[in-house]
């Protein structure tokens, strides 16, 4: 009995101590990243110095590029969604043995580098779209196809899908009043995900953009970094901050309507279901 | 449960190794007579019926992906009158685009290794954190922001802390440790490593925590109870559980920083030889007459070099699942 009260003591004592360690551990880790992600910040803002904010809005080509970047975002969601919202449903409810060849597809853009697939794009291209914007915002919809597909594809898995949609059929909806009434809705959060995802993406594009000679946002503020140094690092840190600011209103938006369904908590990777357990 | 817990990326990367035919769908898609001919009329006609929901991604794909990616591949291997040759592949793996290639991979390797190891620390740090705590939430957003940020606004960034006249050097010259007269340079590989750590320890933070969700806090208790130490815990649970995760996302890592771009040139503009620097110079025009193909042959050696790294993947997979059994 005493043996066994000692190891008890001893073993609570000994997990105590890594308990301590482990917050030490922790917090030396976490202020080191923080000056490591922090540092460059505060350092651009000195650098830029808060008058160069007020001179970005004014300088040569600021809301043509900005416009641009805006249009190619909307042009390419609008496709994105159109074409990958139809795919995925169809996917998951007809053809489920599909869906691990549509992941494969869909992670190809990843793997292969956007410099790579636009000196492909360029040489097929007819002459026609290489002189027009679409032809930018064709290509970024492949290079949203990731995560588009994965954001829809991880809220339509906590769907049950077929429950729903047969609920539908039977009260006589057709397949565009059931996609848009009765899945759509459903699909709120994964596809804020994805289209806040895909905006990100567009309006932070260099490779293609700039190789394929369009001044969009980011290649803007890299030309203008040639004529004022300032302006352009002003420029970095409001990309940044709107980016951030996205970012954190689909994180906000999608935690609040995951705990008024229970659905589960929302990444910006994919909108994963939490494990339910014990009920 | 850990296989089920275990990351997406994981799946995806996997789904992507057996994947036989990447063109599989496209063509099924296109050409809808097949080599089904043992299949009945009515029975081929079903199925094209039920094909027929997937053909518009299919179309799309097939056009804007794997028929540029055959554009370069053919490409690579055609004189400016189209005829066959060999010496785009062979002026690419010779020379300056060998040692861009050289070059490539070293960054990769080191821009992948180092984040991976840093980012698996931190996020054990987060993952650790209570779950709802302020911390964590912070971290994980941050992470999600930082992640996709990068190109040239980060090389920016970088150039007013690191660079010659940055702040963080100028606070380490008054320190007495002026990184400049030690090697270091932010124009540098070097520089380029700790630049693209910017985007690629946030990634890593992300797409890791999945997998560390997957640690049962039970399995600690357990090893603690049986006597183990926490060195003994990592060896013998923790290491060999996260193991297969962890090197699924130093493969995404790599393709990463492979394919990173607009970082390098706006930082570097173009000093270093990378490839992806190199292909986009093809493209701006700066090209020796008679040497048009040879980004394309560039564009070909990229994706080896990537379908390589998968490979080894899959090997140290494969080696890793029977090192667990």
């Amino acid at each position: 009995m005493a043996a066994v009260a000692q190891e008890g003591l001893s073993g609570s004592r000994r997990s105590s101590r890594r308990v301590k360690g482990d917050t030490v551990w922790r917090w030396v880790v976490l202020i080191l990243a923080g000056v490591f992600f922090l540092l460059p910040l505060w350092s651009a803002l000195r650098f830029a110095g808060i008058s160069a904010f007020g001179s970005v809005i004014g300088f040569a080509g600021f809301a043509s590029s900005l416009w641009l970047s805006v249009k190619l975002a909307i042009i390419t969601t609008l496709i994105t969604i159109a074409l990958m919202l139809p795919t995925a449903v169809y996917v998951h409810l007809r053809l489920p043995k599909v869906r691990r060849l549509l992941e494969g597809i869909t992670i190809l853009p990843i793997v292969i580098p956007p410099v790579v697939l636009i000196v492909g794009v360029l040489a097929i291209a007819p002459g026609f779209l290489k002189s027009s914007d679409l032809l930018l915002a064709l290509e970024y919809v492949v290079l949203a196809m990731p995560f588009a597909y994965r954001s829809l594809d991880a809220g339509l898995r906590a769907l049950d899908l077929k429950t729903i949609t047969e609920a539908s059929n039977s009260l006589g909806a057709g397949w565009i009043t059931t996609l848009w009434r009765v899945i759509l809705p459903n699909l709120r959060t994964a596809m804020l995900s994805a289209v806040v995802l895909t905006v990100a993406l567009v309006l932070g594009e260099y490779t293609m953009a700039s190789l394929d000679l369009y001044q969009t946002f980011p290649v803007w503020i890299y030309v203008n970094a040639q004529t004022s140094g300032q302006v352009s690092v002003a420029a970095s840190l409001l990309a940044l901050f709107v980016t951030w600011l996205f970012l954190m209103l689909i994180t906000m938006i999608g935690t609040r309507q995951s705990r008024k369904t229970g659905g589960g908590q929302i990444t910006l990777f994919t909108v994963a279901r939490q494990e339910t357990r014990g009920n | 449960m850990v296989q089920r817990d275990r990351l997406a990326v994981d799946q995806t990367v996997a789904a992507l190794g057996s994947l036989e035919d990447p063109g599989a769908l496209g063509s099924a898609a296109a050409s809808p007579s097949g080599p089904r001919a043992r299949l009945t009329v009515p029975a081929a006609l079903r199925w094209l019926r039920r094909m027929a929901g997937v053909v518009p991604f299919g179309a799309y794909v097939t056009l804007g992906l794997l028929l540029p990616m055959v554009a370069v591949a053919v490409g690579a291997f055609q004189n400016n009158s189209g005829g066959f040759t060999l010496s785009n592949v062979n002026t690419a793996t010779h020379g300056i685009y060998l040692h861009g290639f050289w070059q490539s991979i070293v960054l990769s390797v080191l821009a992948s290794i180092l984040p991976g190891i840093f980012g698996l620390l931190i996020a054990y740090a987060i993952f650790t954190a209570k779950r709802g705590n302020l911390l964590r939430q912070v971290a994980i957003t941050a992470s999600g922001v930082f992640a996709n940020f990068g190109g040239v606004p980060l090389a920016f960034l970088f150039i007013a802390t690191l660079g010659s006249g940055g702040l963080a050097t100028q606070w380490l010259t008054d320190l007495g440790f002026n990184p400049y007269n030690h090697g270091f340079s932010l124009y540098t590989l070097a520089g380029v490593v700790v630049v693209y750590m910017y985007f690629q320890i946030p990634l890593m933070v992300l797409i890791i925590l999945p997998a560390l969700e997957g640690l049962r806090p039970a399995w600690r208790e357990a090893a603690e109870n049986v006597g183990a130490s926490s060195f003994q815990y990592w060896r013998y649970v923790g290491g060999p559980v996260l193991f297969p995760s962890f090197l699924g996302c130093l493969l995404l890592l790599f393709g990463s920083s492979l394919s990173a771009y607009a970082t390098a040139e706006a930082l570097t503009n173009g000093t270093i030889p990378l490839t992806s620097i190199q292909i986009g110079s093809f493209l701006n025009g700066n090209v020796i007459a008679g040497q048009e193909n040879v980004g394309k042959a560039l564009g070909l050696g990229m994706v080896v070099i990537i379908a390589i790294a998968m490979l080894i993947y899959v090997a140290l997979q494969r080696r890793a699942a029977k090192w667990l059994q």
